[in-house]
């Protein structure tokens, strides 16, 4: 031996530790250039190793050559619940990745109503129940070391002066403190992932298994010739045969099952699987490769636990050597030079992960769960930046757990066995369970009842384990464990309530998880939850439906400016990252950011799921409320606002009909509007019209009146015209008032109506009498072709009689004296039957037909001396006849004269 | 010199109570019966004053005013619009449109003719 392993051995841990350093920083400058290393399924399963530790790689060859197959359920229970890791786990990590939760504790605290209680009792259950597992680790390096030092430089002999190294345990501790601040403390947003750490652990595992691997190819093929030749060995010894049955396990197949439960939850729930599988978790669906992936390497990993364990057996079956040592001591009999460093630095690594990774979730427990609870109580005032200072509590919690861990070693080590310990942390870690997952399953689990549920389970570990432990090392008096305390029979921590039969280990995880999940269902059957814990319990259970995020959003009500709110988040995050954040809030909502502006309650939301990721829930919550004026909202309110916004949608609802009701209103009413105006028009242009006729007459009555007055010398003749004149515009203003007054009358649905059986074609030749006077005045022939028949209508005789007389009448003026000629026709069609008064006058142009009947219209005469008429006669006559349902028209040639025709409808067959 | 008022209404007793009233005053008249036939009489001989009523068939009293205007050779015509239509901006348009004087049917047979004699510079002539 030309070097001494004294101080060959340290040296390759610090360069294997350098290299981990190496690892961590290349992937660190990978991830900030974006080509990040860990962004694979591979990767994740790899870390996901973390889960063996030096208990797995020194530990389980030291269970399996005691209890034989005993060691299996620390692989059987994750392979086992890994197959329902979609299940719980991908839950679990949906959860976490919305509410940027980053600890065991934190998802605790925030699934129950964000309670600091809770998260700080969990915390501090879990520094307890895993501070032994730290410490157990420093234990496995110093003694690994230790062993490696004097057996390399000794060669093997069992009686080699113990050389104790300058404490290389404290040491190892403060390097891997320094590394787990390097890699694990950079950002403050733990929701941020820690590349490096998760490379160095990943690349730990390969040299975990890779050195495992090999011991165990060296010890079957190397020592023994293979299996055959091992087992054959083995199976020869009874005692070892025994090994290979479930007889060989303390407890049998109850502590065979407890144990797996056990290793189940743990591959879950302890610290640093939480930060692995949860935190670091790059990418949900790598979840799906991992639980196939961790499995297998859990396989590879136990495939020669057994052989290992049975070869030590073989060669050291005087006992001499710790078979907790085995794995390392074997190597180093075999005089592999090389392979026994590198079996070292195979559980130097196996510890190491698991310390690092445990340190770092720890210290963000501790830092948000405990610390800063307390710390924030007395900060609050200061308006300065607290990240920093954070991260350095942080720092200082890492160095505090390392030394705890190593004052524990020192201090308590030596009475415990490694695998007896790594039980006692599942054993804590599984208190956790019933709380985690009723509480993402099961919306009715309560504060209370978690609270509760838990402290059960924790108190029943302490009793039956701990400090039965404490008890086993002399730390209490033995009289703890044999008489119960106090003398108390039915408390004796293994044999609680009079149950024997168990192991310890059994018995604790039995009566701990009985009563922690009767508890915790019990009383949150019977509990009301507040209004946060409704909430985040649909947040956690109904992590996967869709708009269940928005639900944080009903937590505030209160009021705080967007100013305020960022100046808060500036405090924790830094004021850059605060602005980026509030500018992307702002930019995925298209809005216009303003600082003086109240804060929407969904920026409040958001900016609380910000913090949570850097300071846990339970502490956002509070520095949320320390900014929010107004209240909180109880449940009352929350109620409130859920009925306000159902009659929101129901109102936009309604509203939504409403408006379509109005728009077609307002449709209508345009139309009506059109009609109105219309009709106003129709309204001014009448009595505009009106006006103008009735001015007419009124002129000339006026005009020859006065030229009477005023001139008194006037010749007879020309005085009998004017006055003439005078006395016809009179009559034809009364008549144009009468007919005005009927129209109105007709229009306004005041006419009286008085209907009797008329008979037509009479009433025609009473009309000709009527009129005859006015034809032969202006020498027009009248022709009657109406024949001499009897055809009955019910109608208004008078009425009937007025149009027949307006038509006849209306046909004189316009034919020339002389040659003119007007027939009166009766008419018989589908429609009814009615009478055409035709004349030989000068027609209707084709455009004025439609308009004849409108009132006041009167067709462009030219040249010709124009007709006296009022303009309202065929108006009036329409009006008449179609009160009477009939119809009356023009059919007319330019030049050829016209047809006035109308006609009554037959009767209904009925009548 | 007697001045030549033309008459342009369509209703036949008005013009012939306005041909008696302006004979009396000893002035020549022309009457016509629809505004297309008051543009051919005035091209035909130009009148010193032209009475002339709105609403008539095929020009009405504001198109041949306007028609009148736009040509100045015609520009020496005084028109007086007569309308029965009382309303003022029917009046206001028709002086708009050049028209020197509006009379409201029915009008004062002796106001009509002070104003055509102003507007003739007879006043003083021949006091009312």
């Amino acid at each position: 031996m030309i070097v001494s392993w004294s101080w060959l051995a340290p040296l390759i841990s610090i360069l294997y530790l350098g290299l981990l350093f190496a690892v961590a920083y290349y992937a660190d400058w990978r991830a900030a250039r974006d080509r990040s290393l860990i962004r694979s399924p591979f990767v994740y399963a790899l870390s996901i190793a973390v889960y063996c530790t030096s208990w797995t790689y020194y530990g389980s060859v030291g269970r399996a050559a005691v209890s034989g197959i005993g060691f299996l359920p620390i692989f059987l229970g994750p392979t086992l619940i890994a197959a329902l890791w979609w299940l719980i786990l991908g839950k679990i990590i949906a959860i976490s990745k919305r509410n940027h939760i980053t600890s065991i504790a934190d998802f605790i605290s925030s699934r129950y109503g964000k309670s600091p209680v809770l998260g700080g009792m969990v915390t501090l259950f879990v520094v307890i129940g895993i501070m032994p597992y730290i410490a157990l680790q420093l234990k496995a390096i110093a003694v690994s070391l230790e062993v490696l030092i004097r057996h390399m430089d000794a060669g093997w002999t069992t009686n080699v002066p113990f050389v104790p190294w300058r404490d290389t345990a404290l040491y190892v501790a403060m390097l891997l403190a320094l590394f787990a601040i390097l890699f694990g403390t950079r950002h403050l947003d733990a929701s941020e992932r820690h590349e490096g750490l998760v490379a160095a652990i990943a690349f730990e595992s390969i040299v975990k298994l890779g050195a495992f691997l090999a011991l165990g190819l060296f010890v079957t093929f190397g020592l023994f010739d293979g299996f055959g030749d091992l087992f054959g060995q083995a199976l020869a010894n009874p005692e070892l045969a025994r090994l290979m049955t479930f007889e060989a396990i303390p407890g049998g197949y109850s502590s065979w099952l407890a144990m797996t439960f056990l290793a189940m939850m743990a591959v879950m729930f302890l610290p640093r699987q939480f930060q692995v599988l949860v935190v670091e978790n790059v990418n949900e669906g790598h979840l799906r490769q991992a639980s196939w992936l961790f499995p297998l390497y859990l396989f590879a990993f136990n495939l020669f636990v057994f052989p290992i364990a049975l070869a030590g057996r073989l060669l050291f079956a005087d006992g001499s050597v710790d078979p907790d040592t085995f794995v390392l001591v074997l190597p180093i009999l075999g005089r592999q030079e090389w392979l026994a460093p590198l079996v070292y630095l195979g559980g130097l690594s196996a510890a190491t992960s698991m310390v690092i990774v445990e340190a770092i979730a720890m210290s963000i427990m501790v830092g948000n769960d405990l610390v800063l609870p307390f710390f924030l109580q007395f900060r609050k005032a200061l308006r300065e930046d607290l990240s920093g200072i954070i991260l350095t509590i942080r720092r200082g919690i890492i160095v505090v757990l390392m030394l705890l861990g190593y004052l524990y070693f020192r201090l308590l080590g030596e009475s415990h066995t490694l695998v007896g310990i790594g039980m006692v942390s599942f054993a804590a870690v599984a208190q956790f369970a019933p709380a985690i997952l009723l509480g993402i399953f099961w919306t009715g689990a309560s504060r209370r009842g978690a609270l509760a549920g838990v402290l059960t389970g924790f108190l029943i570990w302490t009793h039956t384990l701990l400090l039965a432990s404490f008890a086993k090392s002399g730390w209490i008096a033995v009289g703890f464990l044999t008489e119960g305390p106090w003398g108390i029979g039915w408390l004796k921590p293994e044999a609680l309530f009079g149950l024997t039969g168990f192991d310890p280990i059994t018995h604790s995880v039995f009566w701990s998880i009985l009563c922690n999940t009767g508890v915790m269902v019990a009383i949150s059957l019977f509990d009301r939850q507040t209004a946060v814990e409704q909430i985040q319990a649909q947040n956690f259970v109904n992590v996967f439906q869709k708009g269940a995020r928005g639900g944080n959003e009903y937590l505030w009500s209160g009021f705080v400016s967007v100013r305020e709110l960022r100046h808060l988040l500036a405090r924790f995050i830094g004021p850059l990252a605060a602005e980026e954040d509030f500018a992307e809030y702002h930019r995925q909502r298209h809005l216009q950011p303003s600082d003086d502006a109240q804060a929407p309650a969904n920026l409040v939301a958001f900016a609380e799921k910000r913090l949570t990721g850097a300071i846990g829930s339970a502490s956002a919550r509070v520095m949320i409320s320390s900014v929010v004026k107004g209240e909180e909202l109880d449940l009352q309110g929350v109620m409130r606002i859920l009925d306000e916004t159902s009659q929101v949608i129901e109102y936009s609802q309604r509203l939504e009909i409403k408006s379509r009701q109005l728009e077609a209103a307002t449709l209508q009413l345009r139309e009506a509007n059109e009609q109105l105006r219309e009709l106003d028009r129709m309204k001014d242009e009448f009595i505009s019209t009106v006006s103008h006729e009735l001015r007419t007459p009124l002129t000339s009555i006026r005009a020859f009146s006065e030229i009477l007055r005023d001139n008194e010398d006037m010749d007879l003749v020309e005085r009998r015209n004017f006055t003439d004149i005078i006395v016809k515009e009179a009559e034809r203003l009364s008549r144009l008032v009468n007919q005005i007054l009927d129209l109105a009358k007709i229009d306004a649905g005041r006419m009286e109506w008085h209907e009797v059986e008329v008979d037509l074609p009479l009433l025609a030749r009473e009309a000709i009498d009527a009129t005859r006077q006015l034809f032969d005045n202006k020498a027009v022939r009248l022709i009657n072709k109406v024949p001499e028949i009897s055809c009955r209508r019910m109608a208004d005789r008078d009425k009937i009689m007025q149009v027949i007389i307006n038509l006849l009448s209306n046909a004189v003026k316009f034919c020339s004296p002389g040659t003119g000629e007007v027939c009166i026709e009766w008419r018989e069609t589908g429609e009814g039957v009615g009478l055409a008064v035709v004349d030989n006058g000068p027609g209707i142009p084709e455009g004025e037909l439609e308009k004849v009947f409108d009132k006041f219209h009167q067709v462009n005469q030219g040249g010709m001396e124009w007709p006296l008429g009022s303009g309202l006669g065929l108006t009036i006559s329409q009006r008449i006849i179609e009160r009477h349902q009939g119809r009356i028209w023009v059919e007319s040639t330019a030049g050829e004269g016209s047809a006035f025709i109308f006609t009554l409808p037959h009767p209904e067959p009925s009548s | 010199m007697s001045h030549e008022i033309l008459i342009v209404d369509d209703a036949p007793n008005i013009v012939l109570s306005l041909e008696f009233l302006m004979k009396k005053e000893g002035f020549a008249v022309r009457s016509v019966g629809d505004g297309e036939e008051a543009l051919r009489a005035v091209e035909e001989k130009q009148p010193d004053l032209i009475l002339l009523d709105v609403m008539m068939p095929k020009k009405n009293g504001y198109e041949v005013c306007e028609a009148i205007r736009t040509n100045p050779a015609w520009k020496g015509i005084r028109i007086i619009m007569l309308t029965a239509k009382g309303r003022e901006v029917e009046q206001e348009k028709g002086l708009a449109l050049g028209a020197d004087d509006y009379v409201v049917k029915p009008f004062s047979t002796r106001e009509l003719v002070l104003k055509v004699r102003a507007m003739l510079g007879l006043e003083d002539a021949t006091p009312a």
